[in-house]
């Protein structure tokens, strides 16, 4: 099997029961749906990028080809977008990390005695997730915008220069995607903090490590699988984002991402092989950096 | 002594101002969904006003908007639901050989950006030549939902003690009575916070459909699209209704459900 390499750490709670037939039934109606919407898809998106512009001439319109042009065209003229979103990502990630791991510390160890309000502050954690993404952009937008009062009061605490502004700059790219994929470091970092074994870090304490190597031997190991699927699942997201970047939300025309070339090219230039091959050299990186996280973990830890 | 107290202090601290920039937009577009803003534009106070509240559907294309995302949102929760359900079930309660392929399965619609997705359902509808409308927006939702349902549900099978399905077998329970008496409600808060975080990703969802949505408009593209013009008061009415509505119901269940525990505790 072409995944075999992907197995090795399989554990099972509980009893599990044998049962191949009743397996088949849970797990085939919802693997068929996948591979139809979601494997097939790459697929296709792969042969559109190999397509070639159709020999009629009609605009939007292409023929079947095993053509690799579109990948040299969209890696050499947009270098800069691609390097831009790799380097957005990276930043967003690591601030997300820093702001998100002592407050999931915070939810997931120190309110442990109180669980009511462990369980309403990790819901203010998630209400992000119920307001619209967009607004909450645009709420950036305006809060930040270059005469609005935050920004005048920055100026006149001398932090910001008269001409300076925020808007359509990468450090307000950066404060956006932050911002929009924190929750997402939050939770998982949560799912590990919450059940991590006190007692271990009360033993270190007992021989006398410092406060600091108790978290770097002990806490941090231990918490190691919530920081690796809490940075696949911003950093990821991330590098394809568009909204924060584009012209009408937080950034301008020096800031565009991959998701915006891509979109462009779909929605508005039709040039559909020059989308996909940009799209799928962006998901074969993708790629790479999940198969060399499975290798190293597991795939157990990853959901 | 002292430095002890300030030391213990940090943390908490440091989480308040976290936890104030994830709020700071939320409490900024619902304190502008009072603003007596005039015509398009909401971008600096204005004055209170309940206008906007009150005749939320006078701003045209905004209801059908929402209609349409309401639409699409519960048939692709309950579609999602069902099949994601059942794969957390098979993946906690059996073992199987190809658990390994299922969880990366589940595991890279996850961690694919939506960019990628959105241009991939595409250009399948493209090349298989569907037009784009409701049916594709909602096969694309159902599709990024299901492995949030999978995951959100798989935590809540791992907490289930199998003892309760063996005492249901033991007393000469078939199956399906195990599954429907004892598996399906106590798995019940699982699958009901999996359809709330499924209806809310697809209620939200701008990228993938921007790309599938063909004429058909949603409350995402509607402020999208507005976003270069300036979005009207009546998008922050609708945004704030549906948060306030799902966080309060949230907040309801949990109090609820700490109450009870509470009283549980008190006649143990």
């Amino acid at each position: 099997m072409a995944f075999a390499g992907f197995s090795g750490t399989a554990k099972v709670q509980g009893a599990p029961v044998k049962s191949s037939r009743i397996v088949l039934a849970l797990l085939l109606p919802g693997m068929l749906y996948l591979a139809m919407f979601f494997m097939i898809p790459l697929v296709s998106l792969l042969i559109t990028s190999l397509e070639t512009p159709a020999a009629s001439g009609a605009y939007g319109a292409y023929d079947y080809a095993v053509d690799f042009s579109s990948y040299q065209r969209v890696v050499t003229s947009y270098f800069p977008q691609i390097m831009r979103s790799f380097g957005y990502a990276f930043l967003s990630t690591v601030f997300a990390l820093v702001i998100a791991y002592p407050l999931a510390y915070f939810i997931g160890v120190r309110l442990r005695s109180r669980p009511l309000l462990q369980k309403l502050t990790l819901t203010l954690v998630t209400a992000p997730f119920f307001i619209s993404f967009l607004l909450r952009t645009i709420a950036w937008k305006q809060i930040l915008s270059d005469d609005s009062p935050t920004l005048n009061f920055l100026r006149s605490l001398h932090l910001l220069a008269p001409d300076q502004y925020f808007l359509g700059t990468p450090f307000a790219v950066v404060w956006g995607l932050t911002y929009n994929f924190i929750p997402f470091m939050v939770l998982p970092l949560y799912g590990v903090l919450e059940r991590l074994d006190l007692r271990l870090i009360e033993a270190a304490g007992d021989l006398y490590a410092s406060p600091f190597s108790v978290f770097r031997r002990v806490t941090l190991p231990l918490t190691m699988p919530g920081i690796i699927s809490g940075t696949l699942l911003t950093f990821i997201p991330i590098t394809g984002d568009y909204v924060n970047a584009s012209r009408d939300f937080l950034g301008s025309s020096s800031t565009s991402m991959i998701g915006n070339m891509v979109q462009a090219d779909f929605l508005q230039n039709s040039d559909y092989p020059a989308a996909s091959a940009l799209s799928a050299v962006l998901m074969a990186v993708i790629l790479l950096i999940v198969v060399f996280y499975v290798k190293r973990t597991g795939t157990e830890d990853l959901l | 002594m002292k430095q002890l107290k300030l030391g213990k202090l940090v943390l908490p601290v440091y989480s308040l101002i976290a936890l104030a920039y994830l709020l700071i937009p939320i409490v900024y577009t619902i304190f502008f969904s009072f603003n007596d803003s005039t015509g398009r534009t909401n971008t600096t106070w204005q004055g209170f006003t309940l206008d906007k509240w009150l005749h939320v559907c006078e701003r045209p294309g905004i209801c059908e908007a929402v209609g349409n995302s309401l639409f699409i949102g519960i048939v692709s929760t309950l579609v999602a639901t069902v099949l994601g359900t059942a794969i957390a079930i098979a993946l906690v309660r059996y073992r199987f050989k190809a658990r390994s392929l299922v969880s990366l399965s589940l595991f890279l619609p996850m961690a694919t950006p939506e960019v990628v997705m959105g241009a991939g359902l595409a250009s399948l509808f493209f090349n298989v030549g569907a037009g784009y409308g409701y049916t594709t927006i909602i096969l694309a939702h159902v599709m990024f939902c299901l492995s949030f349902v999978v995951v959100t549900v798989k935590a809540r099978v791992q907490t289930l003690d199998p003892v309760l399905e063996e005492a249901g077998r033991d007393l000469y329970a078939s199956p399906t009575a195990v599954f429907w008496k004892i598996t399906f409600p106590l798995l019940l808060p699982g699958i009901m916070s999996a359809a709330l975080l499924a209806f809310a990703l697809s209620f939200d969802d701008f990228i993938i459909t921007y790309f599938n949505a063909g004429p058909v408009n949603t409350f995402p593209l509607l402020i999208y699209i507005a976003a270069a013009k300036g979005v009207p008061a009546e998008a922050n009415v609708i945004a704030s209704a549906v948060f306030l509505l799902a966080i309060l119901t949230v907040i309801g269940t949990q109090v609820g459900s700490s109450i009870r525990h509470k009283r549980l505790m008190a006649i143990k």
